[in-house]
């Protein structure tokens, strides 16, 4: 198989280039190429860029728009992180609660996500499909009811009220993902294991997780992004500054005294909480993109 | 032959039969955590955001003089009072808010993001660079993105001191809806690209081959190959992004603000209302947006694409040949 596919580009090589219009063309097309990309990526970067760079400058000349800052600072990263903000505290819990929704939605989604590619039963496609379909609810419609839930059952301002709305909003993103990927590993490989007298848990556990892998590890990429970005239930579920994650922390960012403009603390609280994900999106693109597209979904 | 047939009518009919009955055990049990979940978080909740909607909560003097608290059964009241009533307007506004910024950012998305798929599909260099950095608005916090952009549209910011212009673009108005529109364009058109790309690597070279000796020039190529061919994943990825900018609260909640006509969506408007413990109104503006949601995601699915599960499925199986 390798080998027909490799043969016709061994054989492109060989020929001689097209003589006459080629090369003008290609030049051509290469420069609005380099353009296009160049365009493409400014677009994409210049206002991150614009963040990062504000988050160095003083405070006293946060307005200049020179490309880098003419004094280079942190101060406003010391002031963002100042114990009276509590964002660094804001950071840990985003952390504890997109980690705990991770793993939750994780375990939940492998069990879900087998069944659907493996077992047969009735409404398997209705399953799939209301799964799916939970996902197109407006997080508000559940904010109203939840919040009074909530507060009945003493759940206001704490950890679980946040988890428990992330995992309903992660669960069928992950569901579909994990789906799709058991279902491109052959079954002929468990079938075998099962021959050979493991018993269907076994061969869950010992042939099908491991070759599943790279799609659980994309899917717990996916999972924590969606719920470290979450702000609608975050915002409405606490109000305690010392429990709430970091994306409602930055929006109630107002500087750590009153009189001067907070703008450059915002940027650096907002590059604190986006440098993360950052290094994650870097690290692994490839497999971000490969489940964004298998996923289809956000 | 005939022996054999009936026989392995037999068990064939015989075996699904076992094999069902203990898969659908089975299958129960291991869907149960996910279903819990669901339906604690969504179903309940959605349920008695219904039946909140046809109370009223209330404390004042009935007829009598007597003082009345507690929830009192208004039936649809909730429902028409936001139709007809004194703050009609608002929810007018709000709908239209709604309905606006669904379809101008959308549809900027599509043509800015198949712009993007095009010519990513042809650069070979810049890939990585590129891949990297069309993740990166889509990797960034919606909440961050809403402030940095009331940043740069600062009065003294950045866009006003480029372009020379002095216009209050985090005010209210026409500048702060324009605003919003660049800053979730920005935010989510390279997530459209994404999708795009992936469509369009699954198009076989030959057909452009063909194209191509047949005479037709990079833009016939382009209506006539491309983008139907490109049109299911398209198709998925216009869906689900329209239902997430149904429900946009983040974006415009933290560049403008809250209770900022202009830009305020069902979603802000539902709760603000639910924020001053007016829940029934709140429950009634979130039912009507979660129909409103409803009745679109149906009429795209009917108008546009019959089968978006299937194009789904469809999109699955030839990628994966395209990787073998």
């Amino acid at each position: 198989m390798t080998d027909t596919l490799q043969r016709p580009r061994f054989s492109e090589r060989m020929l001689p280039p097209d003589p006459v219009r080629k090369p003008r063309k290609r030049g051509w097309g290469a420069a609005s190429l380099v353009l296009a990309i160049t365009a493409i990526s400014v677009y994409c970067l210049a206002p991150f860029f614009w963040m990062l760079v504000s988050s160095f400058r003083r405070t006293s000349d946060i307005f200049e728009t020179t490309i880098l800052p003419t004094t280079w600072s942190i101060e406003s990263y010391r002031q963002a992180l100042d114990g009276s903000s509590m964002f660094g505290r804001a950071m840990l819990n985003s952390l504890l609660v997109a980690g705990t929704t991770t793993v939750l939605a994780l375990v939940f989604a492998i069990f879900a996500s087998y069944t659907l590619a493996r077992l047969n039963f009735r409404f398997k496609s209705a399953v799939l499909a209301i799964i799916i379909a939970t996902s197109m609810f407006p997080g508000i419609s559940v904010v109203v009811p939840l919040l009074q839930f909530f507060s009945d059952i003493g759940w206001i301002n704490t950890y679980q009220s946040m988890i428990v709305p992330n995992l309903s909003f992660a669960l069928p993103l992950a569901i579909w993902i994990l789906t799709t990927f058991m279902r491109q590993i052959p079954v002929d490989l468990e079938q075998a294991a099962m021959i050979d007298g493991c018993t269907k848990w076994q061969a869950f556990r010992l042939v099908l997780l491991p070759l599943a892998a790279p799609g659980v590890f994309t899917t717990a990429i996916l999972t924590f992004i969606q719920s470290w970005n979450e702000f609608i239930i975050a915002l409405s579920m606490v109000n305690d500054p010392a429990v709430q994650t970091a994306t409602v922390a930055v929006s109630k960012f107002t500087g750590a005294t009153d009189f001067q403009s907070p703008y450059g603390v915002q940027m650096a609280a907002g590059v604190l909480v986006t440098i993360p994900l950052i290094i994650v999106v870097l690290l692994f693109q490839r497999r971000i993109v490969e489940g964004l597209t298998a996923g289809g979904t956000k | 032959m005939m022996t054999t047939t009936q026989i392995e009518r037999q068990t064939t009919a015989r075996r699904p039969q076992t094999v069902k009955v203990g898969d659908g055990r089975m299958a129960a049990l291991l869907l149960s955590p996910t279903f819990l979940v669901l339906a604690l978080v969504v179903a309940y909740p959605l349920l008695s955001a219904f039946r909140q909607s046809l109370y009223r909560s209330q404390s004042g003097l009935d007829d009598d003089g007597f003082v009345v608290t507690g929830d009192v059964f208004v039936g649809l009241g909730n429902y028409v009072n936001i139709f007809t009533g004194t703050e009609a307007g608002r929810f007018y506004n709000a709908l239209w808010n709604t309905t606006f910024f669904t379809f101008t950012t959308v549809g900027l998305e599509v043509i800015i993001g198949v712009a993007f798929a095009v010519a990513m599909n042809r650069a070979f260099r810049g890939r990585a660079l590129l891949r990297a950095s069309i993740l990166i608005p889509w990797a960034i916090p919606t909440a961050v993105s809403g402030l940095l952009w009331r940043w740069i549209f600062q009065a003294d910011g950045v866009v006003n001191s480029i372009t020379g212009v002095e216009v209050l673009w985090t005010a209210e108005g026409f500048a702060a809806q324009a605003a919003v529109i660049v800053a979730e364009v920005w935010k989510t058109a390279p997530f459209i690209g994404l999708l795009v790309l992936a469509g369009m690597q699954i198009i076989p070279g030959e057909i452009y081959e063909a194209a191509k000796l047949d005479g037709a020039n990079a833009w016939r190529q382009f209506i006539g190959i491309t983008l139907p061919l490109v049109r299911p994943a398209l198709l998925v990825a216009v869906l689900f992004r329209m239902l997430d900018a149904l429900r946009m609260f983040d974006l415009p909640f933290v560049l403008i603000g809250p209770r900022k006509s202009s830009v305020e969506t069902l979603s802000i408007l539902a709760w603000d209302e639910s924020n001053q413990l007016n829940y029934g109104t709140a429950s009634a503006f979130s039912i009507i947006l979660l129909i409103y949601v409803a009745v679109i995601a149906y009429a795209f699915i009917k108008i546009l694409g019959a089968d978006i599960v299937e194009a789904k499925a469809r999109r699955a199986t030839p990628k994966k040949k395209a990787t073998r």
